[in-house]
């Protein structure tokens, strides 16, 4: 299915041609390095080694998890995983990069050729599921970080991020629109967090990406690309991409050429711009790092990687279809991010114990009042609901009253507001706060008689054949018995004994 | 394959090496004489011979993900790494304001 | 009581150890010897009281009768490579100049650990470029000998590790550090008539090391006698996890397993290393050599190593390439010398730094490598000299299936006078081309004096062995040692 997409131009339409080089920071709790500390928002360069300063005579030692991390995240994609990779230095000068080189792997990757799905979506203009090739991942150093505005003649370097894992994740030029690359971004996202080698925290720099953006006639060849450096919202890689395809489509239209050249997003103008310091950085002579022997990887930790893996999104979203009988809609909800699905399967696994009923038994219903029934109380309640009282525990109390039939649903929205602002117990709620419906038969029979007695004339007239009727009499009995009858029971005894 | 002065001269730059005119003209002979000697590697048939990674038999070690493990690959020195800087202010390296 | 200062490191321990004198005796004569001998230039910045503070320590400890180390007692030099605590670590360069540490190297701890103690540091050629010891910023190192009969002029020390060399030659250290990343420990060793051993590259760790050529660079020792060697290398070496290319290997109790009893062993004379150009003295000994192995019950045999002559051309490709990433970190930023003129910016602060902060011979370094990895030249140039590498460690695999080790001359040619070689980079370069393949493969490989010239200088062996085999060449070392009598010394004029 070809993508739709197109900038129209004074000459015509114009298809964008759009690849991502994700920088995803690596969980890990020591730098790629050195023994320094990654955690976010400490001091300024109080997470900083000597090695990290690279001070003279420091040296790299690579860090396990930081690898195992890598190549966990390339067989979440399928990737080949090559047990031969290398160090290579990537040289330039910049205050962000004490060695004068990044550490980085250009020739010898860790991970080669993979691919991940990204989802129909037909209001995005998506219209099937679609393949996105990843050409490779490799692992490398982040930079340190430049604060510009701190005096007035002078930058400021702080090197606490310096040296940090980056695992790069290349795209292959596969996407065709803002919307496909903004939900590659967000599926990239969504498997990292699953495999849990990356945060994905994209407000404070986990991920972040470079956009290459070109622009050509639908069919022709390749156009000049554009790089714009760092973007790290999916809003703003999308900004990036409808703002950089109508400028290159200006520049080419009024007869000029697009630079192949490295750019800056401004997310204040939605705009992007010439980064003027990385203007004559092209000539980054790469060559092996001197320092670090030839990364080769051995069958068991390959096999600990492999067995260590989660159920990834796809998998666990054909799991629900096929196996829980969850809509695909619903199905799609819960697996997008770890803490829904995880909240969804804790509370799958505790209702299915507590009503004495298979997962699957219990899935739609489950997942129905955790994705629109719980939300949407707690959303209500606002500030008056403790999240912390929002257990497992409770909630399946709550749905395993409701499939007993001892709650309605109104009620089981009731109980559980009470449970999100006080944390009570929801079985002693219902007992003490009399929300539970009445199921016992004589007391509805009672009711119902007193209902038909009271309404000869419109007995007769159901019974003459105006079925419309029957709403009349099980709302009549609902408001006799406060609303707390069971409608089943109702139903029942009305159709008994209208006839 | 030999040098002129402006490839001199872009290569300094790419080094990071400020140099002027009689500089550059006096490197461009020796750079020369240095690069016309080493191109007789040329001569060697190297087809199907790896280039060196490793000079002596070895395995790259890798190291476990411990914080802090040995404080002098370690961080939390802030003191250390900025003892000897030209300019530090404030916890930061300074130097002339960067425009990106 | 005996000069201490004619004694060397073995001497030293052992008479330290069995209370003939005292440490801190030692060391004051050491120390004295130091400040004496300014003229030679060897020292960068001296630390009498580092030597005076081991010392005591070293002789507390025999009071209480604890064991004193490897190296009990022994005050030594410290090449100016090697990261020191408190301490200027210079590389002999501007750019580094004032730099101070928060860090000690590991071989140099290691030594410390041992129970040395240090004299000072030692100048060399800067960040360890040059075969002459003309290019550091704090000037030349004068060697200590002098040619007979000739004019007072002063002689090269040989480089890198120039002031190590001329310290231990001028008996004002009993031993010194050296690197040798082409030749920097063996060429010095041989042009001031001592000892000095470049181990298996990984031997000693590299961390807090000024880099030069990373997959090049080693550290060992450098003192009179092989027995000396084999004792400071022992304190030197060791696995670091510090250091991703270190060996994990225990240190080989190298003293104890010396002997120069070379009854089964096969030493190899590779043919290619008669080139033209090489002194006729130099020949000389190296068949006066091959008569001294023979004595000692070795079997000569012929080898060959074909790719000897582009060893030295692959070398000069490599290294800069190394180099000049390696000396990116030099940028005013974080140590060292800033030079920021008025108005500059950032790239402006950096070409201004390193313009003023290296010396010719770096920088010309620094552009070769530059222009070699740069696009468009880097598999002409880095990658054919890598490929080139692997031949000519091929050739040593192959060779060592015929001999246990290989007998050639260190150098060339003996010292030169200062000046005479330095406006031609190419001559300077072919000094190390008997030291550069060995570096290139990564082998052990040793000089020890082996007689003077008709000029009074001395000559040096060179013996190279297989990985890990430093036993083997200490070994054959030894029993040059022993049958060449190398008792010349250079008279004192400093």
């Amino acid at each position: 299915m070809v993508s739709t997409y197109r900038i129209q131009g004074a000459t015509g339409e114009w298809e964008v041609v759009i690849g991502l080089e994700v920088h995803a920071q690596v969980v890990s709790k020591s730098k790629l390095f050195s023994g320094a500390a990654t955690a976010f928002g400490a001091e300024p360069n109080t997470q900083v080694s000597l090695v990290d300063a690279a001070m003279p005579g420091m040296l790299p030692v690579p860090n396990k998890e930081c690898i195992r991390q890598a190549v966990r995240t390339g067989m979440a994609i399928e990737a080949q995983i090559n047990k031969y990779s290398r160090f290579d230095r990537k040289n330039y000068f910049y205050a962000d990069l004490p060695q004068g080189y990044q550490i980085s792997q250009l020739y010898h990757p860790l991970v080669g050729e993979g691919s991940l799905t990204i989802d129909a979506d037909e209001k995005a203009g998506i219209a099937e599921d679609k393949v996105i090739g990843i050409e490779r991942i490799h692992i490398e150093q982040d930079a340190g970080k430049l604060m510009h505005d701190q005096h007035p003649t002078m930058s400021y370097v702080d090197l606490n991020r310096s040296g940090v894992a980056l695992m790069e994740i290349v795209s292959k030029p596969d996407m065709r629109s803002p919307a496909e690359a903004g939900a590659y971004v967000r599926k990239l996202r969504s498997i990292l967090r699953y495999v849990g080698s990356c945060d994905g925290n994209m407000e404070e720099g986990s991920m972040r990406a470079d956009v290459n953006v070109s622009v050509r006639k639908p069919g022709e060849e390749f156009g000049t690309r554009t790089e714009t450096k760092n973007v790290n919202s999916v809003r703003f890689v999308m900004q990036v991409i409808e703002y950089e395809a109508n400028r290159q489509v200006d520049v080419i239209e009024n007869g000029g050429t697009v630079d192949q050249e490295t750019r800056l997003f401004d997310p204040g103008t939605g705009t992007t711009r010439t980064m003027r310091s990385k203007e004559d950085a092209h000539d980054y002579r790469y060559f092996p790092d001197p320092d670090l022997l030839p990364l080769e990887l051995e069958d068991d930790f390959l096999e600990e990687c492999r067995a260590s893996l989660p159920e990834l999104p796809d998998a666990k979203r054909q799991r629900y279809e096929n196996e829980l009988g969850l809509t695909p809609y619903n199905a799609r909800e819960l697996t997008a991010e770890v803490e829904t699905f995880g909240r969804f399967e804790t509370l799958l696994g505790v209702a299915a114990a507590k009503i004495g009923k298979s997962e699957s038994a219990v899935a739609t219903q489950v997942a129905n009042w955790a994705l629109s029934v719980a939300p949407g109380v707690m959303k209500s309640l606002g500030d008056e609901a403790d999240a912390s009282n929002a257990t497992a525990e409770a909630q399946a109390s709550i749905l395993a009253m409701q499939d007993k039939g001892e709650i309605s649903g109104g009620q089981a929205k009731e109980i559980y507001e009470l449970v999100l602002k006080t944390g009570r117990d929801p079985e002693e709620i219902a007992d003490t706060e009399g929300l539970k419906q009445v199921s016992d038969t004589g007391a509805i029979e009672a009711a119902i008689d007193d209902i038909i007695a009271n309404n000869a004339d419109k007995v007769a007239e159901y019974r003459g054949g105006k079925d419309k009727l029957f709403g009349f009499f099980v709302g009549q009995t609902m408001k006799a018995m406060q609303g707390k009858a069971n409608p089943a029971v109702v139903n029942q005894i009305l159709k008994d004994k209208l006839g | 394959m030999s040098v002129d002065k402006a490839t001199v001269a872009k290569i300094a730059s790419l080094a990071r090496i400020k140099m002027g005119d009689e500089e550059l003209e006096r490197m461009v002979p020796e750079l020369n004489g240095i690069l016309d000697w080493v191109e007789q590697l040329g001569e060697v048939e190297c087809s199907g011979v790896e280039p060196m990674t490793a000079v002596i038999e070895n395995h790259l070690r890798l190291r476990e993900d411990v914080v802090d493990a040995d404080p002098k690959t370690g961080g939390g020195r802030r003191e250390d790494v900025l003892a000897n800087a030209p300019a530090a202010e404030h916890g930061f390296f300074g130097v002339p304001k960067v425009i990106e | 009581m005996t000069d201490l200062t004619n004694l060397g490191v073995k001497d030293i321990r052992d008479g330290v150890a069995g209370g003939e004198f005292t440490a801190r005796e030692v060391a004051e004569a050491f120390n004295a010897a130091v400040a004496e001998a300014a003229a030679l230039n060897a020292f960068i910045v001296t630390t009498p009281d580092h030597a005076l503070a081991a010392a005591d320590a070293t002789d507390a400890k025999r009071a209480k009768g604890e064991d004193l180390g490897k190296m009990g007692g022994v005050p030594i030099g410290m090449k100016d490579l090697f990261a020191t605590k408190g301490v200027q670590t210079t590389a002999a360069s501007h750019i580094l100049e004032g730099f101070k540490p928060e860090y000690e190297s590991t071989v140099s701890q290691n030594l410390w650990d041992a129970g040395a103690g240090m004299l000072g540091k030692l100048n060399l050629d800067q960040f360890a470029m040059g075969s002459s010891n003309e290019t550091s910023y704090f000037g030349n190192v004068t060697s200590p000998w002098r040619r007979s009969g000739g004019a007072n002029t002063d002689m090269s020390p040989g480089g890198s590790s120039g002031g190590s060399s001329a310290a231990v030659a001028a008996r004002i250290a009993p031993a010194a550090t050296g690197t040798d990343t082409g030749g920097s420990i063996r060429q010095p060793a041989a042009f001031t008539g001592i000892c000095g051993i470049k181990p298996t590259y990984g031997r000693c760790s590299r961390w807090g090391v000024v880099a030069f050529a990373s997959s090049l660079d080693q550290a060992g020792p450098m003192a009179r006698t092989v027995e000396d060697c084999a004792i400071m290398l022992e304190a030197m070496a060791g696995f670091d996890p510090k250091d991703a290319t270190s060996l994990k290997m225990d240190v080989p109790a190298w003293e104890a397993g010396l002997s120069a009893d070379l009854k089964g062993k096969k030493i190899g004379i590779p043919r290619e290393y008669r080139m033209d150009g090489t002194d006729e003295e130099i020949l000389k000994s190296w068949e006066q050599g091959k008569e001294w192995l023979r004595d000692a019950g070795a079997e000569i045999v012929d080898v060959s190593l074909p790719h000897t002559k582009y060893a030295l051309p692959a070398y000069y490709i490599v290294a800069p390439a190394e180099a000049s990433s390696n000396l990116a970190r030099y940028d005013g930023v974080r140590y060292g010398l800033r030079d920021l003129p008025d108005g500059a910016g950032l790239q402006d602060m950096y070409a201004a730094t390193r313009a003023a902060g290296f010396g010719d011979e770096v920088k010309r370094r620094i552009l070769i490598g530059t222009y070699v990895l740069s696009a468009g030249f880097y598999d002409a140039y880095y990658t054919q000299a890598q490929k080139v590498r692997t031949l000519v460690s091929r050739d040593f695999a192959q060779a060592f299936g015929q001999c246990d080790a290989i007998l050639a001359p260190t150098t060339p040619t003996a010292s030169f006078p200062l000046g005479e070689n330095q406006d031609d980079p190419l001559a300077m370069y072919l000094n190390d081309v008997f030291a550069v393949p060995a570096s290139l493969a990564g082998l052990p490989a040793m000089s020890v004096p082996a007689t003077v010239n008709s000029d009074g200088l001395p000559l040096g062996l060179q013996i190279v062995g297989k990985p890990f085999d430093e036993q083997g060449v200490l070994n054959a070392g030894l029993a040059i040692q022993s049958r060449a009598n190398f008792t010349a010394k250079p008279e004192k004029w400093w």
